[in-house]
């Protein structure tokens, strides 16, 4: 059982696969709780977390997330790091705009989580893969 | 596989979203209820998300897909129970669910259908009362 206790607590889930969707939802949701996020805040990275858990596994071909508790010195947060060895993202503009898929979906993945959290940051290269970072900080 | 149960109620079928669902098991959901509406005949359909503390955009994708399906079967779909911090987060997301009927609970969604059904049927007599009329 995770207690989260202590600012370097982190946990890494593999994904690959539907169910590890779900079991990155519920870290995130655990820890959300934990760092006292309010209501809205936690449906929001929460869902940031779905959206690109789900990302990973179908652009990425699977990869893993880092669910971790962060402290700036004056508040806590949560971030979470989302790596793949997949393809990588080739247009990376394209890719941040709302309606944009290449996979059948809304396209609202990665630009609808960038809205969601308050830090987004993006790192990939083609044939490499992708990771990307996003903090939730508490208000 | 987890599976989300389909309840029949006299002329609505009822689906309550009690499990935080794998994306296999929304689109069996789908299928479900597709099959059922074919089946029993019914012509509403009322989806209980009051349990789901997210509705990310697959859940809001499959949720929309099964509105449309559900109304090519001569049924409609009415989402009931979103929480607060859901509506919050979905309309930031950018999913503005266009297509899918809400209503704050199950009660205004069960009066929400019958009212739909009703206006559906006088409809339907107007156009035989018309086209009983033979044209001078």
């Amino acid at each position: 059982m995770t207690t989260w206790d202590g600012a370097a607590a982190a946990e890494r889930v593999a994904i690959t696969s539907d169910q590890d969707v779900v079991r990155v939802r519920q870290l995130v949701r655990t820890l959300a709780v934990a760092v006292k996020l309010s209501l809205v805040d936690q449906t929001k990275i929460v869902t940031a977390a779905s959206e690109l858990a789900r990302n990973t596994l179908v652009y990425g071909g699977g990869g893993n997330a880092e669910v971790s508790r962060v402290d700036n010195g004056r508040k806590p947060g949560i971030r979470i790091v989302f790596a793949d060895e997949g393809p990588g993202i080739p247009d990376l503009d394209l890719a941040l705009t709302d309606g944009y898929t290449t996979g059948g979906g809304m396209g609202l993945g990665l630009s609808g989580a960038r809205r969601l959290v308050d830090e987004f940051e993006i790192d990939t290269e083609v044939g490499k893969g992708t990771t990307i970072s996003v903090t939730k900080w508490c208000r | 596989m987890e599976r989300v149960p389909v309840l029949k109620i006299g002329d609505i079928l009822l689906v309550s979203i009690q499990i935080d669902m794998e994306d296999q098991v929304a689109l069996q959901l789908q299928e479900d209820l597709a099959d059922k509406i074919v089946s029993t005949g019914c012509h509403g359909v009322i989806i209980d998300i009051s349990a789901l503390d997210i509705v990310d955009s697959f859940v809001g994708r499959t949720l929309a897909t099964i509105a449309s399906v559900s109304k090519v079967l001569d049924a409609d779909t009415v989402v009931v129970g979103m929480r607060p911090a859901v509506a919050i987060t979905l309309v930031e997301l950018g999913l503005s669910l266009p297509g899918i009927r809400t209503a704050l609970n199950v009660e205004l969604g069960m009066k929400l259908l019958a009212q739909e059904r009703e206006r559906y049927e006088l409809d339907l007599e107007d156009e035989d009362e018309e086209s009983a009329v033979p044209t001078p």
